[in-house]
């Protein structure tokens, strides 16, 4: 007899195939109707496939990323005189560049940078088409929009630096490339160009609520894990009881730090800390170049960067030192 | 319904192999030696690997010394014919430095890779020609570049190596050039070793070591006042930089404090003679390398058309003091100085 393991798991519980909440009272619900088990997908969650609904905002959000990706993709391979192997090869360097700084926020021709501009505009409108279907989707089923607004503050991200950000400096050429290594290499120069964005306060919460998000989650995740043989993860039917796996997981964050997150609260602070991390991260790169253009220079007149002691001797500048000549 | 999954342990083991393997190919075989150079606490370190470095030592020994020459008798100029650089030399003094020469630049091809062996005073071959500039040029540097290689100074060795043509050096790079309407990659996007293999500008030579762009980037107000520099800069800034490091075989740390790039006050003083380095390197493209391109046979020349240029590389080979640092001109002072 297999034991049910909650770490790694050898067992697949399964119930029957079941279609869903009759949600006749609410228009009804429009949804495909075939559902299947599928034995992978059972190794991550649920095993069951389905019912799924598309819709018009889902088939209209996948059309316009399958263009954005074409465009990204057959550009790439352009680039490499569509050759598979060397696109294969180089797939990580590759990349669709904006427009470059010369054009401003006119519209460039399409191989310098127009090509760029339709690929964002696509992948916008696939972005923001989705985001519609999850909320609709949310209100059909007589659910909170919690989950809308957490994918919303990750789009608030994206169109800051691929959108309001360079509308604002007045250039698409401050948008960031389509590209693996291009992306970073963007954003080591982005932090370069602008004097550190480690002395960015914004990009530090951002850091805080990144990290606190998956400290929340390992101590999330490991005491309903924890209480597991308990039944822990019925989390809400537990809350009243005595001796159940709640209280013991509520006992056990008293007794290690004398206070303890509700089977509410958690998620609450789960959701805040990691929606708030693209909203401070957003924040911190619209404030870059439109009122802050050096981080380190202003982390030293408000007393952010410690100072250490000057080198011996002193370094200067030798363009300064030689009045400018050679 | 349970549906259980029957497990190998000799798959389970060779998945984990293959993990394990997978996490470490690409690092670098341990031991890795750190150096402080800075402030503690500033990340202010430089890593070298023992086993690279000692690669690099043991490939950057000196050539044997030739023996010294006599400085009396007749002058070169006069003993022999077509002499423009090395006249005032005594005719000990003009042999032992061809000697050298050859030693250093062509010493499997000898004194026929330059010189028309029926006639040594010939100037038919291209070699003659940009050596006699090449002299001319390390004749330069000696003199007029101490802010970079003080007295240390360079010889033919310096670059050469016992290469006809130094393994280092840059040809103009445009990189893939877009056709029709399909997007251009603007210079970037494919690896090269002159850039480390990243995906940064492919050629920030021709615009920073021939051409006087602006290098600095970061902005030096606090506040957006100006429109400052755009990203792409940045880049290509970046791609020189990584050129500079991989070239000399240091860290960024070995100039910048990397809390503030452009900040001279928070960097070290070889941030400095690198600076002058740049310069000297740009002088040296523009007037004595780049000029040559009428001289030299196509084959020579780059995919542009272009002749072979110097970059930090060229001279360092690996090391932030070329040859380790060994002065090598002292035993060539006065055979490679500029007359007086």
């Amino acid at each position: 007899m297999t034991d049910y393991q909650n770490i790694f798991t050898r067992v697949q519980v399964r119930g029957p195939i079941y279609p869903g909440v009759d949600a006749a009272d609410q228009g009804g619900l429009k949804r495909g109707k075939e559902s299947f088990f599928f034995y992978w997908a059972g190794k991550l969650g649920d095993a069951q496939i389905g019912p799924i609904y598309l819709g018009t905002t889902g088939v209209l959000s996948l059309l316009c990323g399958l263009v954005a990706f074409e465009i990204i993709g057959l550009n790439m391979l352009a680039q490499v005189d569509w050759s598979l192997s060397k696109f294969l090869r180089n797939l990580f360097w590759l990349a669709l560049e904006p427009p470059a700084p010369k054009y401003g926020l006119s519209i460039p021709p399409l191989n310098d940078g127009g090509w760029w501009l339709l690929a964002g505009f696509f992948l916008t409108t696939s972005i923001v088409l989705w985001w519609v279907r999850i909320y609709r989707r949310a209100r059909q089923l007589g659910l909170g929009t919690h989950v809308a607004w957490a994918f919303a503050a990750a789009i608030w991200l994206y169109l800051v630096l691929g959108f309001i950000r360079p509308i604002m400096m007045g250039s698409w050429s401050e948008a960031v490339p389509f590209g693996i290594f291009p992306h970073l290499d963007w954003t080591a120069a982005f932090s370069i160009r602008y004097g550190n964005l480690f002395y960015n306060p914004f990009h530090a919460l951002s850091i805080v609520f990144l990290y606190g998000s998956t400290l929340l989650f390992a101590m999330h995740a490991a005491t309903i894990l924890a209480v597991g043989r308990y039944g822990g993860e019925r989390e809400i039917e537990q809350i009243v009881d005595r001796g159940s796996a709640s209280e013991r997981a509520a006992l056990f964050w008293r007794w290690t730090m004398g206070f303890n997150a509700t089977m509410e609260s958690i998620h609450r602070w789960a959701w805040w800390f990691a929606v708030l991390c693209p909203l401070t991260g957003g924040i911190g790169i619209l404030l870059t170049g439109t009122v802050v253009d050096n981080w380190y220079m202003w982390a030293v007149e408000h007393g952010v960067a410690p100072p250490y002691p000057p080198t011996e001797p002193a370094v200067l500048d030798p363009m300064k030192a030689l009045g400018g000549a050679k | 319904m349970i549906a259980s999954f029957k497990n190998s342990p000799r798959k389970g083991l060779m998945l984990a192999a293959l993990m394990v393997a997978g996490l470490v190919a690409g690092c670098e075989a341990p031991p890795q030696k750190s150096t402080q150079n800075g402030y503690r606490g500033t990340g202010m370190v430089q890593i070298t690997n023992a086993a690279k470095h000692d690669a690099k030592l043991d490939a950057n020994k000196l050539p044997e010394v030739q023996p010294p020459a006599d400085a009396s008798g007749d002058k070169a100029s006069k003993a022999y014919q077509n002499v423009k650089v090395l006249g005032h030399l005594s005719e000990g003094q003009f042999l032992r430095v061809m000697t050298a020469i050859t030693e250093w630049v062509a010493p499997e091809q000898g004194c026929g890779y330059c010189h028309n062996l029926e006639n040594l005073a010939d100037d038919s071959m291209y070699t003659k020609v940009v050596a006699r500039r090449m002299l001319q040029m390390t004749q330069h540097i000696n003199e007029d570049w101490k802010s970079h290689v003080a007295s240390t100074g360079v010889t033919c060795y310096t670059c050469h190596r016992g290469n006809p043509v130094p393994q280092n050096i840059w040809f103009a790079d445009p990189g893939h050039v877009a056709r029709g309407s399909a997007a251009d990659p603007q210079g970037q996007n494919e690896p090269a070793d002159l850039i480390a293999r990243s995906s940064l500008p492919r050629d920030p030579f021709s615009i920073y070591l021939l051409g006087a762009q602006d290098i600095r980037v970061a902005s030096t107000t606090t506040l957006s006042e100006t429109a400052g520099r755009p990203i792409q800069a940045a880049e290509k800034t970046y791609a020189l930089m990584t050129h500079m490091s991989e070239g000399l075989g240091v860290n960024c740390t070995f100039c910048h404090n990397s809390r503030s790039f452009g900040s001279w006050e928070e960097s070290t003083p070889q941030r400095v003679t690198a600076w002058h380095g740049i310069r000297m390197a740009r002088d040296l493209n523009k007037d004595y390398l780049d000029p040559l391109k009428a001289t030299y046979p196509a084959n020579r020349l780059g995919p542009e058309g272009d002749a072979p240029k110097a970059n930090c590389s060229t001279c360092h080979q690996g090391l932030n003091k070329p040859l380790n640092g060994a002065a090598m001109l002292k035993d060539y002072a006065v055979e490679l100085a500029r007359p007086k």
